[in-house]
């Protein structure tokens, strides 16, 4: 295959970025799309010019590293795909592709296609836990969980952190993330006992971070690469009204 | 160097109870007042570092990635043991512990064996404490399944992301301490040497990969928990970052290096399919409870699978293995793969490749208990190999995996250099010569949770810990040494890329030093790997500046130290003349072809010591004693 690219490069965060535009060749549809970018950094690298940074690590769609715009859209054109896992058989030869780096305001981005998504970090920090110390737990069984709450809190809590819920959100927000973290905790019998001041908390360092206010256009669902379901960000809201109505 | 395990006396069972009430207590109020770092954020580093927080040390976490939830941890699919025996399945401390030893083909200290399997319910306890949606019965109980080398069910999951959710677990535990101000957390920063003042380990130094900064941090102990370094063989399955830069500088500060060459590789990944393939990607070994193994009988039968029948196929594991078949450890189901493809029965394109197949689990059970169970697993496989493996058999191929060798720890995880501990997959402790399937998350988390907050305490309590500043000529010295090491690597703007170096390390290194070994390969390794430094060192090119995101150059960094590790992995084959595990020699094997051990002259960790550049490491032996289980042939026949 022979493919025409478009790249997003930028220094770091003070200078302005702009589209380069190079070729791959001979890549070969079994290439996962991070190596068909191994191929053209290699080219790059023999031809004197910096490779296209960009952030991976498992390369197993678990750990949230990757994430590019591919075409417009965030992982690329598979569903529930990380860009890690998309592959080139899905491509054309001769196609066009344009690789932007995530774009929010709360994920600046640092160089090329790495953005800066700690913004998500502080969000947990501010609640998105069970405050349980080490050694103070008790006896596994002796709290029971019923499958169906625990399956559903499992689907919640595949969550990766990856950030393409924000990029491809016209508002920018961030409840597709938040919601996964809170309904995880919310439908365990161990979460009861924060769950008020966890919702509240949450949202409050999601707004302070600067991600935008959700309106359901339900890109995020599209786009996540574990199709966690917007269900979850009802069910945030939920929480959310019922703790400040208690609270 | 001494190499004294201080393992406490008296029967097993009382060891490390009586040994947490002999350490010293660090007075609360004065917990504060130490610094510990703890350098990676993986399970081990994450549960250690949330743990250590909430006994009130002030504590510098650091990690390369951009927040600490993705460790490779993350990665971890099929699940965690534990000896809980809600199976009522005849399971037990002691099961777990006579299990691990002998998967280990006794390579492993008996006593921290044993205190891992005692810690192992208390793990449960507290993940599920903590949120960890784990895998339930219809009653609300917490499943099992059973997983390689084990009769019994006692392996805790949630689907097949059990790490994730582990790590996310000790993650939220290590978010929750840095909110309230007990962490510094010091992501994208990757330590690159240790510090050592008068003996003890007294900081590190560290280059911040977004400024290229390179500075210092002092603390009164250190806490490695860097995870393995597979990645010498360039193609496995840990994630691409991974690396062995932080315990191999610690190694040539003085901190032996333990059983280098016990890597093991993984029987169930998805095959190679180009030389631009960047990693490879495990199947879980839990596919193992329902696939069954085969290969056609006949040679280059290139039918499609659904085209061979039943009485042309070879279940060479349940042939050869009838009690445990498909469920046979790690390194016996993987030798066995090679040999029916060295016989030029294997599948695929290129030959390299066995079957695992689902058929008659589908047919007895239904596609909807199937995709219940490995769902995300099968998602996965198909995403990567365009196949749908509810109707055609999965592909598999073995892959490098899990390195059980790592710094060398005493029974309080402390290595060869004061102050300085090794927790998680970087230290060598529990699992011998081969890892049994989920006891690393199990190893990771012990350690994290369970032992090093008391061992650790009981250092500082007892520890003479003088001020150290970042002035002082260790600290200024190390850092202009590595300021140093970075201009040179930028300044040699040969024609190579680093990776065509990794490569053919890589390469080197799973022919000569991976699944089989013999004295010739070894040999020739060791000439060569030095040949391939060299070439490293006068030809890479790494681009870019010195001060700003420089991926190149981190990853020049990484690859420069595992062209010295790979020869000291080669040297330790080398030096072990007997099969043991995963290390398999060639020359040394039963008639039957399975591993022979030589106890008269092996049955020891190998602990290396550095000793320059130009000198070959000094060899020590600490000797290992079977007071409990009572060394034999491993049999799973
Ligand atoms: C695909 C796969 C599946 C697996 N499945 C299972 C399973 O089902 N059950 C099981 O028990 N085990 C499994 N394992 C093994 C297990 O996942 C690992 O052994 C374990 O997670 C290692 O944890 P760790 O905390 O020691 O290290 P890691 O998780 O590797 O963490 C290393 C940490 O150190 C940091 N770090 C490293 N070097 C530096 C440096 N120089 N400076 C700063 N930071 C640094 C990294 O940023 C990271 O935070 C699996 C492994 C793989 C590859
Ligand atoms: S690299 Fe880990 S999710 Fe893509």
């Amino acid at each position: 295959m022979h493919l025409t690219l478009h790249v997003w490069r930028q220094k770091d965060t003070r200078v302005k970025g702009k589209m380069v535009r190079y070729h791959a060749d001979d890549i070969n549809p079994d290439m996962s799309f991070l190596e068909m970018l191994d191929v053209v950094n290699w080219q790059l690298i023999e031809n004197g010019e910096e490779p296209i940074a960009f952030d991976h690590d498992c390369r197993e769609g678990i750990c949230g590293s990757c994430g590019m715009m591919i075409n417009g859209v965030a992982h690329g054109p598979r569903r529930a795909t990380a860009t890690c896992q998309l592959h080139m058989r899905y491509f054309k030869d001769g196609d066009t592709i344009y690789i932007e780096p995530w774009r929010s305001s709360a994920f600046p981005v640092l160089k090329d296609l790495i953005v800066d998504r700690s913004a998500f970090d502080r969000i947990i920090q501010a609640g998105g836990y069970i405050s349980v110390s080490t050694g103070s737990a008790p006896e596994a069984n002796s709290v029971l969980v019923s499958k169906q709450d625990s399956d559903r809190a499992m689907d919640a809590a595949t969550c990766i952190g990856c950030g393409a819920c924000v990029a491809a959100c016209p508002n920018g927000a961030a409840s597709l993330f938040t919601s996964a973290k809170i309904s995880h905790l919310a439908l365990l019998p161990q979460g009861q006992p924060e769950r008020q001041r966890r919702v509240i908390k949450m949202i409050e360092a999601m707004d302070h971070e600067g991600f935008g206010n959700c309106t359901m256009h339900r890109e995020c669902e599209a786009v996540c690469p574990k199709a966690i379901s917007t269900d979850f960000i009802a069910r945030m809201n939920r929480e959310y009204l019922c703790s400040l109505l208690k609270g | 160097m001494e190499l004294n395990p201080k393992v406490p006396s008296g029967p097993i069972e009382q060891r490390w109870d009586r040994h947490r009430f002999e350490m010293k207590l660090v007075n609360p109020s004065n917990k504060r007042k130490h610094t510990i770092i703890i350098v990676g954020s993986g399970l081990a580093g994450a549960s250690a570092a949330a743990s250590l927080a909430e006994l009130g040390y002030h504590v510098l976490c650091f990690c390369f990635h951009d927040s600490p939830r993705r460790a490779h941890s993350i990665a971890a699919q099929g699940g965690i043991n534990a000896a809980k025996n809600y199976r009522n399945d005849g399971d037990s401390i002691y099961r777990l512990f006579d299990d691990t030893v002998k998967g280990g083909d006794f390579r492993a200290r008996e006593a921290n064996v044993y205190r891992l399997a005692q810690l192992s319910g208390n793990i449960i306890d507290q993940c599920a404490a903590q949120g960890v949606p784990f895998a339930r019965e219809y009653g609300g109980q917490l499943d099992n399944r059973s997983f390689g080398g084990a009769q019994v069910s006692r392996t805790f999951y949630a689907r097949g992301q059990t790490g994730q959710q582990l790590l996310l677990g000790a993650y939220q535990a290590l978010e929750c301490q840095i909110h309230a101000g007990h962490v510094e957390m010091y992501p994208r920063t990757e330590m690159l040497d240790l510090v050592v003042v008068d003996r003890q380990a007294r900081g590190i130094v560290a280059r911040n990969l977004l400024t290229g900064r390179i500075e210092s941090y002092a603390a009164d102990a250190v806490v490695l928990a860097t995870g393995g370094y597979s990645n010498v063989f360039y193609l496995s399955t840990n994630a691409k970052n991974s690396n062995a830069t932080a315990i191999w500088r610690a190694y040539k500060r003085g901190a032996a290096f333990a059983n280098p060459c016990f890597s093991q590789i993984h029987p169930t990944c998805i095959p190679v399919t180009g030389h631009y393939q960047s990693k490879l990607t495990l199947m879980s070994e839990s596919l193992r409870n329902d696939g069954r193994i085969w290969v056609p009988v006949q040679n280059r039968d290139r039918r499609p699978p659904n085209q061979i029948p039943e009485i042309e196929r070879d279940y060479y594991l349940e042939r050869r293995y009838p009690s445990f078949g498909n469920l046979v450890p790690r390194d016996i189901a993987s030798r066995a793969a090679k040999e029916v493809c060295d016989e030029g029965r294997g599948i695929g394109k290129h030959g390299l490749g066995v079957y695992l197949d689902f058929a008659e689990a589908i047919t007895r059970s239904g596609v909807a208990v199937i995709r219940e169970k490995y769902g995300n697993l099968f998602e996965m496989y198909e995403r990567i190999s365009g196949e749908n493996p509810y109707e055609v058999p999965m592909r598999i191929y073995p892959a490098m995996h899990y390195t059980m060798g790592g710094l060398w720890v005493d029974y309080n995880l402390m290595s060869t250099i004061t102050g300085l501990f090794v927790i998680g997959e970087a230290n060598f402790s529990d699992h011998g010569a081969n890892r049994l399937g989920a006891s690393a998350l199990m190893q990771g988390l012990a350690d994290g949770y369970f032992i090093l907050p008391y061992t650790l305490s009981g250092y500082i309590a007892a520890a003479k810990l003088d001020q150290v500043s970042l002035d002082c000529p260790a600290f200024q010295d190390c850092k202009s040494q590595l300021t140093d090491r970075v201009k040179r690597l930028l300044s040699i703007k040969g024609e190579r890329t680093v990776d065509s170096i990794h490569q053919e390390l890589g390469k080197l290194m799973w022919n000569n030093c991976g699944m089989v070994r013999n004295e010739c390969g070894l040999q020739q390794a060791l000439e060569q790997i030095p040949r391939i430094r060299e070439e490293f060192w006068c030809n890479v090119n790494v681009l870019g500046g010195e001060d700003e995101i420089n991926q190149a150059l981190e990853k020049a960094g990484r690859v420069a130290d595992f062209l010295e590790l790979a020869e000291l992995m080669c040297l330790d084959a080398l030096e072990r003349a007997e099969s043991c595990g995963c290390h398999f020699r060639e020359e040394f094997q039963a008639p039957d072809g399975e591993a022979q051990r030589d106890d008269e002259h092996f049955c020891n960790v190998s602990a290396w010591e550095y000793t320059g550049d130009q000198r070959k490491p000094v060899l020590h032996k600490e000797p290992l004693k079977f007071e409990y289980v009572t060394p034999t042939r491993r049999s799973y026949k």
